[in-house]
């Protein structure tokens, strides 16, 4: 059955996109990422133009990520003042993420450094939590539950600032999470999509975060990003298409609540393993992007 | 305001064709000999003029149809709104593959559709063909200043067309034009889902012994009807509003898919 969507002016399967958005929404739940990076491709090659997709994935994010959060907020699994905190750095690092964009397309090429530098990135992050995972499942193993120490000590904790975060037993400088929530914003306003995947991994390893809490606390952070980033996109671009969101939203309320639920059965380091393969197919993913030669060699876009 | 004159005026001259046309076809319905008057060699017309997408839409067919006042060939052009294309071309470089060289042609058709019911080398010589613009081969696509040779300009035109012709936005064929006898005529144009909207000029030439012998142009209109148009327009008027519900029904959408897992 086909639906026509009035502001990415296409007709779509309604199926197609309800089995989408439930399967988005599930890896929201699960990993407290937005999924963006998925969607967005998704839609575009299902035939919605991209600045509808980028626009329409966030609001569907809206909705996921309240349903995600809300189910991991039930198992007391968010901490609401890290999620501040970070969300005070993140708000104030989109708006500077945004005029560094602009530069960038002045100076011209934007998108091929960003996403150069974004491949690397994440595909040196992929392969440190693969490695930091499998060891812990292999300790595991082998001899049984480790008394481990939560988190490891460096020059961070050295930092002035410090605040009790009760909910993730962290004693730290709010800078840390502050500067986290800023560098990901930046990031997040240069490449157009969430950055859950960046967010993620930086709780787990570099605040030292209990694993059970991240995906809540990101997730409940996601709520407030993406909202902005759905009005905005509303006001500036007009591409935020409603039919469209309704219809993945059906299937990514869902989703998230199923894939909190999954995620809650799974240990901290299956969790991080199974992320770290998913930043790395992203990695993977982006560089093939760059360097496979690609199907299309002429692009089309049309001026309105 | 301009256009709302011309829509109105091109309205009329519309329905007094149309009724031309009615008259043409009942003529011939009664075995009447001189059907078409010979101060109209040709008349044509569509079977609708507005293609109203909707929530179903899933693309159009419109059916054109006419008669001629006596032997001769029939061509169809059928252009839509026009927009400046960018055409982007990469190539590699240290291994990667970039945006290399862009091309920008100044209103290029949107749409553009071309029957004919011969062959049209046979019916008609190369320059009325480019004169007309009948083909995708005579299309004109004019670019704003580059610094690339006409032949590489070439060669995104063609890139161009190709893109377009895979979305089921270009067309031209010979042969889609049916002929009852040989003086009435039907043709039947379609349009895919993703038809872009606005004011569309469907041109019917009628030609004989090599040349044009008249032309008429009949406009079509393309529009989102309904709620799908509404939804548009909210979103373009009142933006902030429009976005603002946008987030708060996914923030209800979510919160109320979470009700029923609330006891788990």
């Amino acid at each position: 059955m086909d639906i026509y969507l009035p502001i990415a002016a296409v007709s779509l399967n309604v199926f197609v996109l309800l089995i989408l958005g439930t399967a988005v929404g599930f890896l929201s739940g699960v990993f407290g990422i937005g999924g963006g990076f998925l969607l967005t491709p998704l839609l575009i090659l299902a035939g919605v133009p991209q600045a509808v997709a980028v626009a329409t994935s966030a609001n569907q994010l809206v909705g996921a990520s309240v349903s995600g959060a809300l189910a991991h907020w039930r198992r007391g699994n968010v901490d609401i003042s890290m999620a501040l905190v970070m969300l005070a750095g993140g708000l104030a690092g989109s708006a500077f993420g945004v005029s560094v964009f602009a530069l960038l397309l002045r100076l011209g090429q934007a998108d091929l450094v960003i996403s150069l530098s974004y491949g690397v990135l994440l595909g040196g992050l992929g392969i440190l939590m693969l490695v930091e995972s499998a060891r812990a499942i292999l300790l595991r193993r082998g001899e049984g539950p480790v008394q481990r120490k939560l988190h490891q000590h460096n020059w961070m904790h050295g930092l002035p600032l410090k605040m009790r975060f009760r909910r993730s037993k962290l004693y730290i400088s709010m800078l840390v999470p502050l500067g986290l929530g800023f560098l990901v914003g930046t990031l997040s306003a240069i490449m157009g999509v969430g950055g859950g995947f960046i967010m993620v991994p930086a709780m787990i390893y570099l605040l030292g975060m209990p694993t059970s809490m991240v995906p809540g606390t990101s997730l409940f952070q996601i709520i407030f990003v993406s909202a902005a980033v759905t009005v905005l996109q509303a006001v500036e671009n007009g591409t935020v298409d409603l039919v469209l969101a309704m219809i993945l939203l059906i299937g990514g309320v869902i989703g998230a609540q199923l894939g909190s639920r999954f995620g809650a059965k799974l240990r901290g380091e299956q969790l991080r393993a199974a992320l770290a393969i998913i930043v790395l197919a992203v990695a993977v993913k982006l560089v093939a992007d760059m360097t496979v030669t690609p199907a299309q060699l002429y692009t089309l876009e049309a001026i309105q | 305001m301009r256009a709302g004159i011309f829509f109105f005026a091109s309205h009329v001259r519309c329905y007094a064709r149309r009724g031309l046309c009615y008259a043409a076809l009942f003529c011939f319905a009664s075995l009447w000999p001189g059907y078409a008057r010979a101060d109209q060699p040709l008349l044509a017309d569509l079977s609708s003029h507005l293609i109203a997408i909707t929530t179903g839409f899933t693309g159009a067919s419109v059916v054109l149809f006419g008669a001629i006042d006596g032997p001769g060939d029939v061509v169809i052009v059928v252009r839509g709104p026009e927009l400046d294309t960018v055409v982007r071309h990469k190539s590699r470089f240290a291994g990667i593959w970039i945006n290399t060289r862009q091309v920008t042609f100044a209103g290029a058709p949107s749409y553009y559709a071309a029957f004919s019911s011969k062959p049209l080398d046979d019916i008609v010589p190369q320059p009325v063909q480019s004169l007309h613009q009948i083909g995708l081969a005579n299309l004109r696509l004019q670019h704003k200043s580059t610094s690339l040779a006409d032949d590489e300009v070439a060669e995104f035109r063609a890139a161009l067309i190709d893109d377009r012709r895979q979305q089921g936005v270009y067309d031209d064929a010979v042969g889609r034009i049916s002929f009852l006898g040989d003086r009435l005529f039907r043709a039947q144009i379609d349009f895919p889902a993703t038809v872009p909207t606005g004011t569309y000029f469907i041109e019917v030439l009628l030609i004989r012994d090599g040349s044009v012998v008249t032309g008429q142009t009949t406009p079509l209109v393309v529009s989102q009807i309904g709620i799908d148009a509404e939804v548009g327009e909210f979103a373009e008027h009142r933006a902030l509003i429009y976005g603002l519900i946008a987030v708060a029904s996914a923030a209800m959408a979510g919160y109320l898919a979470s009700l029923p897992f609330r006891s788990v």
